[in-house]
């Protein structure tokens, strides 16, 4: 890539005028991008508004139905990514797309392997180029060593090292900073500048403004599928900016004058719960949680230290081997589901998909699904259909869920609105515990507020809430005991009045351990 | 009824008619390559309908059926396909011959002792499929295909070597039997030796089944674990009661299937009895959609093709025709549906999107 004369045109990549429409999704129109060659230009929208889209179109995912591509220049028609490969483009998914059982160079040449004259493959060949290409990047790795040894930093590292060893010299990166704690954002953004330093072009989708702020060149915003504003970050603050995602005044995030109440309303203690594998390590292990009335208990983590085994067990869904669990008092161990749930336990489940909601069917069903027992919806035997309906609607207008009316089936929705529902849903009954797995995950700032103040007024109503989220900011400005998860384990107990986003990531990795900042 | 509802009513009953449309084209095809005239086929088939024996026919032959694809659509309700009504339906058919011709009681009680013990049989097999899939996780297809042979060969062999009656070397007839059951057990005509009763028990099914998936808690339960097993479980369906209980609900229907033939017709188990009704079932549910409504129409439609096929050969057009035309029904369902349901969802997905922008211009204004 150092090797290679850079661009001669004004920028790498140009759009003009892109639009494309999908049915049902806010997809783009009029879309105009200009990225100069040599920065790390951020696109910056809410969830939904339309980044995506435009980065599949600009990856050659599928066609604009209007406007133009310009690559160095020179103006392109790209029918499928491999042409946007060939025009020097390249991008890295959010979710990676690595085999684990292969090594790490099997890995960045796979399908496009160098072969010798013998018609094999060229693994000396490969590794000198990508030996080469690691001095650039700035990395090291075993090239041997099998991607499934990697951390998801490292992984990162490799998706990128794969891309520019297709002869990438334009980096598309999709939320690349989703799933990395801090520490690795702070690394990758090292490695993207080296990049950069080699007059490389990155393209960097983001909503957090925050690192968007501190280490790009220049800023895209996109807002309803169009982009609205061009900015530096000399020329603008935090701020400023959300409000151009947004497009208004942003609602305030924190203002928490809380009284907790005495009454415990949820009480885990000690509880195992046993991984997956037979005889292997304890998915929970010695977890104590306690809950009360009126308070709101934020658990942070990597995704995957046993947050879902602990919701799951909770609710009774997953056996545990020692402990035990009570619900105002009352040990609920060893009781059903449907008993926990209707003595005022509530869920909002992790991927709304595959557990919060039934997308083939009607509003009304979905908003009643779970709540089967209760006495003003059904009676012994039958459902009452009418009170179900009513019952929807009013949870449709309550959380403002964006519908014609709640006889459309729930996959019409948009995201924002289908987690809306399920958190109108599990708020309706009124529950005493709720357990909020990501509550605001890929909604609108919007919806997102309207969730948040449906939990404080909840919470300032005497509900107990156990929020786990990825949103650090969310934690940080909701909860009032913060517990960090490392591996299946209550490795730190946080105030949130003390706790910044660095610290907790820290926490997070497990490297630093204990109770109390 | 609102709108969006009838909607998608008629979106559904169309696809189900144009698949009948499409596979009466590929048929004339056929019946044109091999040097028949699809329009005299057509109009000695159809013009059957006309004749009050022929829809008698029709009415005793789609009575099974409602039954059956009542079984396989409980099923379906919640993504487990039942394949094993036949072999259900065939252990139950003996069972209550032999159980049933044993005892002797008043006529309605008799019936219904019947009832039970082709239900309780049916469902003992059924849910041996429901069992292998709680405890072992085996997949309800394969299970249920095997548990088919071994009801067939099971039942045919201790047929013929404890219940048979010609031993006594006393039976003239050219099938062999079971001891006839006795006449309390024999269930009415509606029009005496061309229209049996067991009709009115099929409709009742069919009611029973609707206001169960439809109007019950226990109805909703097994949708939602059927649309989405994941979501049902988190609210604490216990997803393998479910299966559990739909089974042996699945396989109770299915030992029902068999009872007009024994009970309002040969009054007397013979090893063809009731045969492949079972099977037609998983076809008629199909082109019903699992819905009361279609099943009843669709097994009006097959019991009407199965009845008016004799016909053809008048014409000397081989009936086999009608087999195939039933078979390529059913693909063309399976592949219509499909396709129509894709075009629907986009459709709707559309009009939704379209709704909630006139929404927000008259928020706006």
């Amino acid at each position: 890539m150092s090797e290679q004369p850079l661009t001669r045109g004004d920028f790498a990549v140009e759009l003009r005028g892109i639009t494309k429409t999908f049915p049902g999704v806010i997809a783009n129109h009029d879309v105009n991008l200009s990225v100069r060659p040599g920065t790390i230009h951020a696109i910056v929208g809410e969830n939904g508004a339309g980044k995506s889209t435009l980065m599949k179109t600009l990856y050659g995912m599928h066609q604009p139905d209007e406007g133009t591509i310009t690559v160095d220049g020179t103006t392109r028609t790209f029918r499928s990514p491999t042409d946007a490969i060939a025009a020097g483009i390249g991008m890295v998914h959010q979710h990676f797309m690595l085999a684990d059982n292969l090594s790490i160079t099997e890995n960045i040449i796979l399908g496009n392997e160098p072969v010798t004259s013998r018609g094999r493959i060229d693994f000396a060949g490969a590794h000198a180029r990508i030996s080469q290409l690691m001095t650039t990047l700035g990395v090291e790795f075993d090239l041997d060593a099998p991607v499934a040894s990697l951390g998801v930093g490292q992984r990162q590292r490799v998706e990128i090292l794969k891309v520019l060893y297709r002869g990438a010299k334009i980096l598309i990166l999709d939320e690349p900073t989703a799933v990395l704690v801090p520490q690795e954002v702070v690394e990758l953004f090292v490695t993207l500048k080296r990049l950069v330093a080699e007059g490389a072009t990155v393209i960097f989708i983001s909503h957090k403004l925050d690192e968007v702020l501190a280490n790009c060149d220049e800023i895209t915003v996109i807002r309803q599928g169009t982009t609205v504003a061009h900015t530096t970050p000399r020329e603008t603050d935090r701020r400023g900016l959300a409000e151009l995602m947004v497009g208004s005044d942003l609602p305030d995030p924190s203002g928490r004058e809380t009284s907790i109440g005495s009454t415990t309303l949820l009480e885990v203690s000690g509880i195992d719960v046993e991984g997956s594998v037979s005889g292997s390590k304890l998915a929970l292990d010695n977890v104590s949680v306690r809950v009360r009335a009126g308070e709101i208990v934020g658990i942070a983590g990597v995704e995957g230290n046993g947050q879902f085994e602990l919701c799951e067990a909770i609710l009774g869904l997953m056996p545990i081997a020692r402990g035990n669990i009570a619900l105002e008092g009352r040990d609920v161990s060893r009781e059903p589901t449907r008993e926990r749930i209707n003595s005022g336990l509530s869920y909002i489940p992790f991927d709304r998909h595959r557990e919060g909601l039934l997308l083939d069917a009607p509003l009304w069903e979905n908003t009643f699904l779970g709540r089967e027992d209760n006495p003003s919806l059904t009676s012994t035997v039958f459902t009452r259909r009418r009170a179900i309906e009513a019952d929807s609607r009013a949870i449709i207008e309550r959380f403002g869920v964006r519908t014609p009316s709640e006889h459309v089936p729930a996959f019409a929705l948009s995201g924002g609105n289908q987690q809306k529902l399920v958190v109108g849903r599990e708020m309706a009954s009124n529950p005493k515990v709720l357990l909020a797995a990501h509550p605001t995950r890929g909604v609108d700032v919007g919806a997102q507020a309207a969730i948040w103040d449906e939990l404080r007024h909840a919470r300032d109503n005497g509900l107990g809430v156990l929020l786990i989220s990825a949103d650090l900011e969310e934690l940080i400005g909701l909860s009032d005991t913060i517990l960090v998860m490392f591996d299946g384990r209550i490795t730190a107990e946080l105030d949130p009045a003390e706790a910044t986003p660095e610290m907790l990531g820290t926490y997070m990795t497990g490297e630093v351990q204990g109770v109390r900042s | 009824m609102n709108r969006q509802k009838l909607q998608r009513m008629l979106v559904t009953s169309a696809s189900s008619v144009l698949a009948i449309v499409v596979a009466l084209i590929i048929c004339a095809v056929i019946l044109l390559i091999t040097g028949k005239d699809p329009v005299k086929a057509y109009s000695t088939l159809f013009g059957a309908a006309g004749e009050t024996k022929v829809l008698q026919g029709m009415l005793n032959r789609a009575t099974p059926l409602m039954i059956s694809a009542a079984a396989v659509a409980i099923g379906f309700k919640m993504n487990l396909f039942n394949i094993g009504v036949e072999g259900q339906m065939r252990v139950a058919l003996l069972s209550t011959a032999v159980i049933g011709g044993a005892v002797n009681l008043p006529a309605p009680l008799h019936i219904a002792f019947c009832f039970v013990v082709a239900m309780a049989t049916g469902a003992l097999w059924a849910g041996f499929a429901g069992w292998l899939k709680v405890k072992r996780n085996v997949n309800e297809v394969i299970s249920t295909i095997m548990l088919n042979f071994i009801a067939l060969s099971v039942v045919a062999w201790s047929f013929d070597t404890f219940f048979r009656l010609d031993k006594e070397g006393e039976s003239t007839s050219l099938l062999v039997k079971t001891k006839d059951l006795p006449r309390s057990a024999w269930f009415p005509d509606l029009v005496d030796r061309r229209l049996n009763g067991m009709l009115i028990v099929a409709i009742v099914v069919l009611v029973l089944f609707w206001v169960l998936v439809w109007k019950t808690k226990f109805g909703f339960q097994l949708r939602a674990s059927g649309a989405n097993a994941g979501a049902a479980r988190a609210t604490g369906v216990n997803p393998k009661k479910m299966v559990l209980i739909s089974m042996l609900i699945s396989g109770a229907l299915a030992g029902l299937v068999g009872m007009r033939a024994l009970m309002g017709d040969v009054h007397a188990y013979q090893n063809n009895l009731a045969e492949q009704q079972g099977f037609n079932g998983i076809a008629v549910a199909l082109l019903g959609r699992n819905h009361p409504v279609g099943i009843f129409f669709s097994a009006l439609l097959f019991g009407f093709l199965g009845e008016a096929s004799g016909r053809l050969q008048l014409d000397d057009i081989p009936k086999e025709i009608v087999t195939i035309m039933t078979g390529i029904i059913v693909l063309a369902v399976v592949i219509i549906n499909e396709a129509v349901k894709r075009w629907d969802d986009r459709r709707i997905q559309r009009r939704a999107a379209a709704m909630i922008d006139e929404k927000m211009v008259e928020a706006a204004s």
